[in-house]
């Protein structure tokens, strides 16, 4: 028996102008899965999660959700005026009618609850990316979509961040689709990886799609980097049961890591692109 | 100097011709700054003082256009700063020149437009300086009706609007996600500026209207920390200037209009001294 998916984009076309923003392109996400969409600057991906969501209509095509599917979406960036007062709790309150003990529990959960009475332009990069996440939390969403939720976080944020997110998806059972250009860090925690470069390349397990010929050519210069990471599904634990983050336990370099997070920044360095991170 | 204001209170419209009128005015003037306190604030977080003044130039065209047609210049003004807000947004959607560009483009013409044709018009050519600057001691009975109407409906308005104002004040990619109507929230939010601007003209003239909007609601800034206190703040800092401009145009008789703009700049600079709260 097949469980219809949460969102199914079929066939989908969208051309804007003269220009092909999305040829013949089809995804789905079902329950409990993380599909991951990665390509380049360019590639289509923020036009086809705005198709996702309903916000666009596409030329060619259909985007079916589930009847009643609850999105909750997490925006790339969120920039408030200074000149606003805007605590995070009334932040929060703007989206949905939620108690204050509620917000305190989903703060929690994505771990910034002493955040919840500070200005919102205050908070660092990581915790405004907290928030936002815990925003679409609030709404008890079936179906997370997060448009690049690691933009302006450090490495060693970043990880912890896609931790995190597969720590909500087993502990809900939601779907999630999840929009990267990043690639190397995000493979581990999908489970389908789709390669978009305005059609689709390619998509499969993660492990598949890093061997594929057209991912190749078009991330050529990162799939090395990506075969540190695709060894390990999912997290595991260090013996005083410290969460370690998938991928790293096996670095290919020779590192050891438990606990501590001291090491992590230099996979930045090493294998970062930073033509394409703030694209 | 605030004696004078508060001894014609007491004696409300029992008073002497030069009390009533005297009252009339610091009534409107207080009913007004209500509005414009939490209309204002919004105008400050989204970055429309310059629209706010282009459409309060454009209200010129608006007095002439209701002498010419008969259908009063309070009507007029309304109509005439929604066709102009309506004109920007389509200007705005070319994308050949900037927002500022346009906006001074428009602010400017507009108001010419509008001192020509009153000229054309010629009868009430008297009043140009009024329309300018205000004359808040000239506020009759109907104007004191309109004011406290309008502006009641104003306020309801914006508190009918006010959640999904602030959602697209805070993210519009995200308010639109979440199913917020922003085109009939912002059409909305633009009628309520051209209502107001409408009201105001008679306390401090139409080059003056911003002021009354902006000045307040930064000074509020300071001391609040929440979105609603800074409109409250915002609210009384606007009645407070009301009070303290016309008192002061009274004692040294200089023109009520400016008077109250540059007491609520006055309040502006002392919030100023004050340690931010956040």
């Amino acid at each position: 028996m097949t469980v219809p998916p949460l969102l199914e984009a079929r066939n989908i076309s969208l051309t804007r102008g003269d220009r092909t923003v999305l040829d013949n392109v089809s995804l789905s996400v079902g329950r409990g899965e993380i599909v991951t969409l990665i390509g380049p600057n360019g590639a289509g991906k923020t036009s086809l999660v705005k198709l996702c969501l309903g916000l666009v209509k596409p030329d060619k095509g259909l985007v079916i959700q589930a009847p009643g599917l609850n999105i909750g979406y997490m925006p790339q960036r969120l920039a408030v005026d200074v000149t606003l007062p805007m605590p995070v709790a009334r932040f929060l309150s703007l989206w949905s009618r939620s108690t204050r003990a509620e917000m305190l529990s989903v703060l929690g959960e994505v771990g910034v609850e002493h955040a919840i009475d500070r200005a919102i332009q205050t908070l660092s990069g990581g915790e405004l990316q907290r928030v936002l996440l815990a925003r679409a939390l609030l709404r008890k969403p079936d179906l997370l979509v997060l448009d690049e939720p690691v933009q302006a976080v450090d490495v060693h944020g970043q990880i912890e961040l896609f931790e995190l997110i597969g720590t909500i998806r087993n502990r809900r059972g939601c779907g999630v689709l999840l929009v990267s250009h990043d690639l190397h860090l995000v493979m581990a925690r999908t489970d389908t990886v789709i390669c978009l470069n305005r059609h689709v390349c390619c998509h499969g397990k993660p492990e598949d799609v890093s061997r594929h010929p057209e991912y190749v050519a078009l991330f050529g210069r990162h799939a090395d980097a990506l075969a540190i990471y695709h060894h390990s599904h999912d997290h595991s634990h260090a013996d005083d049961g410290c969460v370690v983050p998938a991928g790293q336990e096996h670095t290919g370099h020779g590192d050891h890591h438990g606990c501590g997070h001291d090491h992590h920044h230099h996979h930045g360095h090493d294998h970062g692109h930073g033509g394409h991170r703030h694209g | 100097m605030t004696i004078t204001i508060i001894t014609a209170m007491i004696m409300g419209t029992g008073g002497t011709a030069m009390d009533d009128f005297l009252l009339r005015g610091l009534l409107a003037g207080i009913g007004l700054a209500l509005v414009t306190g939490p209309l204002g604030c919004v105008i400050v977080w989204r970055r429309m003082a310059y629209f706010g003044d282009t459409l309060s130039h454009s209200a010129l065209l608006g007095v002439a256009l209701g002498f010419l047609t008969g259908i009063g210049t309070q009507t007029g003004i309304v109509l005439v700063c929604l066709a102009i807000a309506l004109a920007l947004t389509l200007l705005q959607e070319q994308r050949r020149l900037g927002s500022d560009t346009l906006l001074g483009i428009i602010s400017h013409s507009t108001l010419s437009l509008g001192m020509i044709a009153l000229a054309v018009l010629g009868s009430v050519r008297v009043d140009l300086l009024s329309y300018l600057f205000g004359d808040i001691l000239a506020v009759g009975d109907a104007d004191l009706y309109a004011i406290w109407g309008g502006g009641a409906l104003v306020l309801a308005l914006l508190a009918w609007i006010w959640r999904p104002l602030l959602a697209l004040t805070v993210d519009e990619d995200l308010a639109r996600v979440e199913g917020v109507p922003v085109r009939r929230v912002r059409l909305g939010f633009t009628l309520m500026i051209a209502i107001i601007i409408a009201l105001a003209m008679k306390i401090v003239g139409i080059l003056l209207v911003t002021a009354l909007l902006i000045i307040p609601a930064a000074a509020a800034r300071r001391f609040a920390k929440g979105p609603e206190g800074m409109a409250v703040m915002s609210a009384l800092i606007g009645v407070g200037a009301v009070v303290a401009g016309l008192g002061a145009s009274l004692q040294v008789d200089v023109p009520t209009g400016p008077a109250i703009v540059a007491a609520a700049a006055a309040l502006f600079l002392v919030s100023q001294a004050v340690p931010a709260r956040g």
